[in-house]
């Protein structure tokens, strides 16, 4: 019968096989332009060079290729004393208009960025999440709205830490 | 299995909140084991939260993003019992992907 053969190069599996191939290809392509030795492929779009970066303004240059102003429009909120530095609550708002990206920043980790949030037309600006830390620490958050970089910052006492061993 | 992606996404008068709770190691690289040697780092990097074929919320994660991480955030429109599908994909290339009706 037919069949069997007919299920084996179903359109479906064939278009599972193509992707599986053009991903792979990719993938390859991505390391190749990386200087530095990954297990595997990174995810594509993630920053990876703005993650490995350890001074502030090197990431946000890396990440946007411009300097942020501190501005009190950009709103973060962060516990002032945070006991368990493996679980820091912590959530970024801002009322400035046109906001593309939010990004917050751990000044004393051993990679200052920790996460950065793309914001599409529609999506409020305004986003929380939970980060390590690995001691008492500023933390920054980065807001770009129309163009233009801004932020806040806020010293957070960790007791515990999270991120050594 | 199970999905590694619990969501909760809730319709409000003109907009939807979603909060997401992702089951991941988020292994920094930075930590020893029990034998002093270090784990290598294993964490997601991004998420993506598409809804009637746009994407409205992508998040670039570092190792720095604690273990089962949790995100919330709220886009504009969304009605009850639409499509939201979340994609996680990790450093090792592992994925996960999950639809959630908005409620």
């Amino acid at each position: 019968m037919n069949a069997a053969r007919g299920g084996f190069l179903s359109p479906t599996r064939r278009g599972l096989l193509k992707g599986a191939a053009l991903a792979t290809v990719f993938g390859a392509g991505m390391n190749m332009m990386r200087s530095v030795v990954a297990f595997a492929a990174d995810a594509a779009g993630w920053p990876a060079e703005a993650f490995k970066l350890k001074s502030q303004a090197d990431t946000l240059k890396a990440l946007y290729g411009k300097t942020a102003e501190a501005s009190d429009k950009v709103k973060l909120d962060a516990p002032e004393i945070a006991e368990n530095g493996a679980v820091v609550p912590i959530s970024i708002s801002t009322t400035l208009p046109k906001v593309t990206s939010i990004s917050v920043m751990v000044a004393e980790n051993p990679n200052a960025l920790a996460a950065s949030y793309k914001i599409p037309e529609g999506t409020l600006p305004a986003v929380s999440n939970r980060l390590k830390m690995a001691k008492t620490s500023m933390v920054i958050a980065v807001v770009e709205s129309d163009g233009k970089l801004y932020s806040a910052s806020k010293e957070v006492k960790v007791t515990v830490g999270g991120c050594g061993g | 299995m199970a999905s590694t992606i619990r969501v909760r996404a809730i319709a409000g008068a003109d907009s939807t909140e979603v909060q997401a709770l992702v089951q991941h190691p988020m292994d920094s690289g930075f930590v020893k084991d029990s034998k002093g040697e270090l784990i290598p780092p294993h964490h997601i990097e991004t998420v993506q939260f598409e809804t009637g074929g746009k994407v409205v919320f992508t998040a670039l994660w570092g190792p720095a993003v604690s273990k089962d991480p949790f995100v919330k955030f709220t886009f504009k429109g969304g009605k009850k019992g639409d499509d939201l599908k979340i994609t996680w994909v990790d450093n090792k290339g592992s994925t996960d992907t999950t639809t959630a009706k908005i409620a």
